[in-house]
């Protein structure tokens, strides 16, 4: 008889990636989102605005928040905080939700 | 210079005497108080910027500083590809400018940067590829760049090995000129050119901060060896741009990703010229060590990881096994990543930034090997009289707010 | 010959003989000896040629670490290069052949490099051959260089992959990794052990191979799963271990349904790495020469397989190793002339053992060269009183201490502290998800594997279970490091695959190549395919003396997967011909093929190219099938068109957000053309949509755009705008669609039977009702220029829709087009196709689309990107129609559109062209700078050498004013 498996009793947010309405599932289920929390400039934004938005980013070394969708799975999607050094996952929030605490973003 | 001159004479002599006589490539030196240029990396772009700084520009007084062993980015990290096999001119005339500089560089430099033009094929696999190839070889030959149009059959008999299955192989562009180069060799025969000018390599050399003026112009480098003046700076920092920009209070249109790079075990010759098929992504050469490089491409998501992953292993090997079925019992060595600055438009940034005093050179996202000598010849020009090299404007960072990008993907159809 | 099999002992079945062949001569070995060890009983000595002096070299390890010489195994396509003797297991029929050498093993011309080493020092090709090219020298430095060579033919064999998701991965079986895979065998966690070898144990082979073998059935009945044969040789990010699982020896012949290897990603919450210890050599002159061994790999080469690889040994030694070594020579039966110990007299159980059995003993001595022709045949000795004495032996045994395999735990992340006492570095950071077991000895090992699983335990909140101990032999006595043995010799290696010599390191020192990455990357140490398992700390250690620096100052370079080489061909597993990239079938492939259709790949689809008729040459099929659709109808198969559906009271609104054309005000049951764009201002898509009722709209992207656009969506959707009461939904594949176009299109479809007003359905609008008595959509729209209607059922209708319109279709003559047919009727027409016609810097300005713009009410995306300088300025590339000067010659796409005098920079280029049925003349459409406002405007055309003088003609070449589209 095998064992039953513990793993996703234990750490489950450090295995694979935590899909929200899934659970933990392979990296290669998902898709890269892009950066969160990013609001888009009105028409009446110059260009060096609209070049902002376009192009700047954080490029943050460290923890960084991101737009993921489980895209061979469920099709939702969710943010993460994610470090981009160690790739560990360290919190997942909704696409509505504000960014956990334990970020400190540099404001923009 | 200090190492003396290289040669198969000295060698010979070298040979005879026990080797003694071989002095330092590069000097480790104490840092200055005070240059009259600071370069931030020890990587390719860096050192040949400080080489042409000191050859064309005469400045005297030059930095490097290196936080960790100059080449240890992606200079030491990329599959040593050199090409010019570019579609808009102004990409054309960048990269071919530093081709030409790579095909004589062994004897300016003099160390053998086994620079070895065995040519680059790009294949086509489908009627829509061979129209963008035609599109592509048309537009080199009209950027005046060496290109040949391949049929299948001329492919196939040069390359005999391939057997594609799933793709078949329609045609597909030829430069002759293009080919590889041995990576380390380019950054210590900078490094030992330029060390012979006088210019201070500073390796384990940290960058903390910038320090400016009243005026905002960026006067000094903050490290973790001390303060270190400088009268203009360089920054040459792929991997860490935005961090280092960050420090300097600007922000840059970049995302960093990783880039994995595989080699197999050293092979009797095997593959005589460098490829790359669109269908998988996969491109491969065989170093003059018989190891066969190859790789594909961009991590997914951003990453300053520099190590590999399996879905991409997977994804590529099975590349490299739909060209050349018989390597499939060939076994892979070793497997990394390099961290890349990858910019909208897969062009370079180079020239001056928001910050007064700091100019840099990034976002050449995959490419960046291959431009070396033109990365580093415009960021000295930028650096010596403040002003952007006529080929460097087309690539300044003011691209992004007019909207006149150089998007080599967008009409090739071929990320570069 | 030197080495022969021992009359009895070993673990090998000696019932069961094994032939096989090495460089041509037919040999013989037993069921249970690997490769290495078949030789040396086969008293073979010289297994193959180094890389770049083609010294002679044999074996000098017992597994992984073996980096003596290596062979190729199998013949043809079955072929392995590159592979080290003692990782191999024999079986029947084994035929391996020495790699780099040439034309013999015995008589390698490039041997003679041995003569001219003196000039290939670290970097040599650096500092020459640059006069006058590289190019002139690099063909024989290529050929000289590499070891194997790749198969000569296709791999034969299977590859598999599969997935295992654990709680705890023991990577090493020996006595750590047993002893913690026991501890938990039944304390509820599951628990998979991962071993290189064909049988769990590792050293205790040697010590107590009764326990090992027990502790594997007990595992075996408690169903932990013991993966053998098997290399652990990634440890990825969250715990991912890569595994290739052996499931036959190299070159070995398949029986059908077999696989060669396995591909194991197993998910670990608990990576628990017990892989054991590597032996080091020592350096000293001709340390290479075949018949110098790892001491332990000599005790494994007697105790496991029976074999003595010779008849007279010196031992060399810092620590205690090498006198467990002679003691276990002597009990062979075989003659020890002398244990060289570098450290001062001390005493242990392994001394006083060797000492009892006579062996003699120098203390504080150093053996400083081997002598020997072919192989060892005497060993020179430094004494601790300063004179030399050469002894004459035929086998040198060398044990230099040994470093833990921290391979793994370096992978994920762990630092390496350097431990003094031992000369090693060893594991020091913990690493998230990992824990490391090893010991010095058989009984440490056993202790770190029972805290290790204990650990593991706890993480889980489970206990292990007590474990009865193997039998340990006592400590050692600690060991004296030694680096270097001798002096200056040239012939000192340190990397023995690379041939890498310590005047190479010291050369690396004196050049300030002083950085371990540079030492590494300058003298090539550590990057033969053993990937520097025993060289990387002799090598530190000399960099460290040479530059004044202390061993872990100078530091290691980090590890890099794959622990040992794997094949290329189970990484690609099943991803291979067809399976590399499954292409995807029509719901009537069958009826197509049924038609004698040319199917071609178009995106990822399998659609018909053309029906070429017996006989028919290609043009011909494409003259007749268009002008089927010119003069009578045609039926095309239009499946893949993507077919995204929205509901809801904002779907009007998100619409407009992502077109460039204002959606929410088409009426309910009419279609518009739109364009998309990226936020930067391009053209992302074109397509229709149509409008099924005041809430519901059928969005058409391009079949290669349907998956991003729908992924759009859903981000704007539940992203963007949350609040926005809208369902989007693709639906591509759920709807088979058949297109009836030409003049007599609409009596065909009224001929099929269905209720909807075809009378009043105008162009460019569409109507759901029953068609030949199935549910359908008809949409008038057209990509031919001829009225077109697109007939969309239930995919499982398909077949049901096709019969009918072929029933109904013989008195209208109806033909089935192709692909390239339509794609020909398109471009008389000027339609465009995003991706050909377009690229990544088309804006909709560009494609004759921008009028409008201005009076569009809401923001869309990409709309601000218009606005830029570069989105307004002149000499944009427009879409425009070419027609050649001469009117016959087809204008090749791909061609560069040359203006004025006809010089560069190129003006744009030829995105589609062909040759006219209908017009009886070539078309063509193609990008040019600033081409409307040079209607009528003359150019070349360029492609290679030839240039070919064209007009600037209207983009639209037949039917301009729309008649028949609307008739």
């Amino acid at each position: 008889m095998k064992p039953p498996l513990l793993a996703s009793r234990i750490e489950a947010t450090m295995h694979l990636i935590p899909c929200p309405y899934c659970g933990p599932r392979a990296e290669w289920e998902f898709q890269w989102g892009g950066e969160a929390h990013r609001p888009r400039p009105d028409l009446s934004a110059d260009d060096a605005t609209w070049a902002q938005y376009l192009f700047e980013r954080r490029n943050t070394r460290g923890p960084a928040l991101e737009r993921w969708v489980h895209r061979y799975g469920c099709g939702q999607w969710f943010h993460l905080v994610r470090d981009t050094v160690s790739h560990e996952v360290l919190a997942v929030y909704g696409v509505e939700d504000r960014p956990p605490d334990l970020v400190v973003e540099p404001t923009p | 210079m200090r190492s003396g001159r290289y040669s198969a004479w000295r060698l010979l002599r070298e040979g005879l005497s026990g080797h003694r006589g071989w002095g330092p490539a590069w000097r480790s030196p104490e840092p200055q108080r005070h240059y009259d240029v600071v370069i931030v990396g020890g990587g390719g772009h860096g050192l040949a910027t400080a080489y042409y700084l000191a050859r064309t520009h005469g400045v005297r007084r030059i930095a490097v500083l290196e936080r960790g062993w100059i080449g240890g980015g992606n200079s030491g990290r990329n599959t040593t590809i050199i090409r010019s096999n570019y579609f808009w001119p102004e990409s054309a005339a960048l990269y071919d400018f530093a081709l030409r500089q790579y095909e004589q560089l062994s004897r300016e430099l003099n160390f053998n940067l086994m620079v070895s033009q065995r040519g680059l094929l790009m294949l086509a696999h489908t009627p829509h590829d061979v129209e963008l190839g035609r599109r592509t070889f048309n537009a080199m030959r009209l950027n005046g760049i060496d290109a040949e149009w391949l049929d299948a059959d001329r492919i196939l008999s040069e390359v005999p090995s391939l057997q594609p299955s799933r793709f078949p192989i329609l045609g597909g562009v030829m430069q002759r000129r293009a080919g590889i180069a041995r990576h380390d060799a380019v950054v210590w025969g900078f490094a030992r050119a330029a060390d012979s000018f006088g210019v201070d390599i500073l390796q384990g050399t940290e960058v903390t901060g910038f320090r400016t003026d009243a005026t905002g112009r960026a006067v000094a480098v903050l490290t973790n060896r001390g303060e270190i003046g400088a009268g203009a700076i360089g920054l040459a920092v792929a991997g860490s741009s935005t961090q280092l920009a960050d420090l300097a209070g600007f922000r840059l249109p970049v995302t960093s990703y990783a880039l994995q790079a595989f080699v197999s075990e050293p092979l009797k010759p095997f593959l005589d010229t460098v490829l790359l098929s669109p269908a998988t992504g996969c491109y491969v050469s065989q170093s003059d060590k018989g190891e066969l490089v190859f790789g594909g491409a961009l991590d997914l998501f951003p990453s300053f990881a520099q190590r590999g992953t399996p879905p991409i292993l997977e994804q590529v090997v099975a590349g490299l096994l739909e060209m050349f079925p018989t390597l499939a019992r060939v076994r892979l060595l070793r497997q990394w990543a390099g961290c890349v600055d990858v910019v909208h438009d897969s062009s370079p940034i180079l020239g001056p930034t928001p910050v007064p005093g700091i100019a840099i050179n990034c976002g050449w996202g995959t490419g960046g090997f291959k431009a070396i000598p033109a990365g580093g010849y415009l960021l000295a020009h930028q650096l010596a009289t403040g002003q952007p090299h006529p080929m460097a404007v087309p690539f300044g960072l003011e691209r992004f707010s007019t909207g006149r990008l150089i998007d080599e993907a967008a009409a090739a159809g071929i990320a570069h | 010959m030197t080495g022969f099999r021992l009359p009895s002992g070993g673990q090998i079945d000696r019932s069961q003989p094994l032939s096989f062949q090495f460089d041509g001569t037919a040999m013989t070995g037993y069921s249970g000896d690997t490769l290495a060890s078949a030789l040396l009983a086969n008293g073979v000595r010289t297994v193959g040629r180094s890389f770049k002096y083609h010294r002679r070299r044999g074996i000098v390890g017992a597994g992984v670490e073996d980096a003596g010489a290596l062979v190729t195994v199998g013949t043809a396509g079955r072929s392995v290069p590159n592979l080290k003797p003692a990782t191999v297991p024999l079986y029947e029929g084994l035929v391996a052949t020495p790699v780099n050498v040439w034309p013999s093993l015995e008589m390698d011309v490039r041997a003679l490099h041995q003569w001219i080493a003196p000039l290939l020092p670290a970097g040599f090709y650096n500092k020459t051959f640059t006069w006058p090219s590289w190019h002139l020298f690099e063909g024989a430095i290529r050929r000289a260089a590499g070891f194997g060579t790749a198969p000569s033919a296709p791999d034969p064999d299977r590859y598999a992959k599969a997935h295992l998701s654990v709680d705890v991965a023991i990577v090493g079986a020996g006595p750590a990794g047993l002893t913690a895979a026991l501890a938990l065998a039944t304390s509820g966690v599951s628990v998979v052990v991962i071993d290189a070898n064909p049988r769990p144990g590792g050293s205790l082979a040697l010590t107590d191979p009764a326990w090992a073998r027990e502790a594997s059935a007990t595992l075996s009945r408690a169903g932990v799963r013991v993966l053998t044969n098997s290399t652990a040789f990634g440890l990825y990010d969250h715990g991912l271990l890569g595994v290739v699982e052996q499931c036959a020896p190299p070159g070995a012949e398949l029986s059908a349904g077999r696989v060669r290897e396995r591909l194991w990603l197993i998910r670990a919450a608990r990576c628990l790495l017990a892989p054991g210890l590597i032996e080091r050599p020592l350096v000293f002159a001709n340390n290479d020469r075949p018949g110098v061994m790892l001491a332990q790999a000599v005790r494994r080469y007697l105790t496991v397989y029976g074999v003595a690889p010779a008849q007279r040994w010196v031992i060399a030694t810092v620590g205690d190793e090498g006198h467990r070594c002679a003691v276990d020579l002597l009990a062979a039966g075989l003659d020890v002339a002398a244990i060289v110990d570098h450290r001062a007299a001390v005493t242990s159980p392994a001394v006083a053992a060797a000492t009892a059995a006579g062996i003699p003993i120098e203390w504080q001595a150093r053996l400083t060269a081997t002598l020997g022709r072919r192989g060892v045949e005497g060993a020179r000795i430094a004494l601790a009183s300063g004179s030399t004495r050469t002894v004459a032996c035929t086998g040198v045994a060398v044990h230099g201490g040994w470093s833990p395999t921290v391979h793994l735990y370096s992978q994920a992340g762990g630092r390496l502290a350097w431990d003094d006492a031992r000369a090693a570095f060893v594991p020091s950071t913990p690493v998230a998800r990992v824990e490391t077991a090893f010991g010095w000895s058989v009984g440490e090992a056993c202790a770190a594997g029972a805290a290790a699983a204990a650990r593991v335990a706890q993480a889980f909140q489970r206990s292990t279970v007590a474990v009865a101990l193997p039998t340990a032999p006592p400590a050692d006595a600690p060991l004296q490091p030694l680096w270097e043995a001798s002096g200056a010799e040239a012939s000192a290696f340190v990397d023995l695959l690379s041939d890498v010599t310590a005047r190479d390191i010291r050369l690396a020192a004196q050049e300030n190549y002083v950085s371990v990455e540079h030492l590494k990357r300058y003298t090539t140490t550590g990057m033969a395919p053993d990937q520097g398992k025993t060289s990387n700390l002799p090598a530190l250690a000399l960099m460290a003396a040479a530059t004044d620096r202390t061993i872990p100052e100078v530091g290691t370079t980090r590890f890099r997967p794959p622990f040992e080489p794997i094949s290329l061909g189970v990484l690609a597993h099943s991803r291979r011909g067809a399976l590399l990239a499954p292409s995807l079938t029509l719901p009537l492939a069958r009826e197509h093929l049924g038609l004698g259709a040319e199917m071609e790949e178009y995106g990822r689809w399998q659609r018909p190219a053309l029906y070429p008729r017996r006989g028919e040459r290609r043009e011909e099929t494409l003259v007749r099938e268009v002008l089927a659709v010119r003069n009578g109808v045609g039926v095309f198969d239009a499946s893949p068109l993507g077919k995204i559906e929205l509901t809801g009271p904002d779907a009007a609104r998100l619409l407009d957000f992502i077109s460039v054309q204002t959606l929410s005000t088409l009426p309910v049951g009419r279609v518009r053309y739109h364009v998309m764009l990226t936020e930067t201002g391009t053209v992302l898509d074109d397509g229709v949509c149509a409008r099924l009722g005041p809430e519901h709209f059928l969005l058409s992207p391009s079949s290669a755009m349907a998956s991003t656009v729908a992924t759009l969506l859903d981000e704007l959707l539940q992203c963007d705008f949350p609040a926005w009461r809208c369902l989007a939904t693709a639906v591509t594949q759920g709807w088979a669609v058949l297109t009836l176009t030409g003049p007599n299109a609409l009596a065909l479809l009224s001929a099929l039977g269905t209720d909807l007003p075809l009378s009043t359905l105008p162009h460019m609008s569409i109507a759901t009702g029953r068609v030949a008595g199935l549910p359908a959509r008809v949409a008038r729209v057209s990509f031919t220029g001829e009225a077109s209607y697109e007939i969309a059922v239930p995919s499982t209708a398909a077949q049901t829709l096709w019969h009918a319109i072929w029933a109904a279709g013989t008195v209208f003559d109806l033909q089935p087009i192709g692909l390239e047919s339509v794609l020909v009727l398109r471009l008389e027409k000027g339609y465009l196709i995003h991706g050909v016609d377009t690229d990544g810097e088309t804006t909709p300005d560009d494609l004759g689309y921008g009028g409008g713009i201005a009076r569009k009410a809401s923001d869309f995306i990409g709309r601000r990107s218009l606005l830029r300088p570069e989105q307004r300025r002149s000499g944009r590339r427009q879409l425009v129609g070419l027609t050649p000067e001469d009117g016959v010659t087809v204008l090749p796409a791909g061609g560069h559109v040359l203006l004025d005098d006809g010089t560069p920079p190129s003006d744009g280029w030829v995105t589609s062209s062909a040759y006219s049925p209908t017009l009886a003349r070539p078309v063509a459409i193609g990008l040019v700078a600033d081409g409307r406002a040079r209607m009528g405007a003359r150019c070349q055309i360029a492609d290679g050498d030839r240039r070919i003088p064209a007009r600037i003609a209207a983009l639209c070449a037949w039917d301009p004013e729309g008649r028949r589209l609307h008739g």
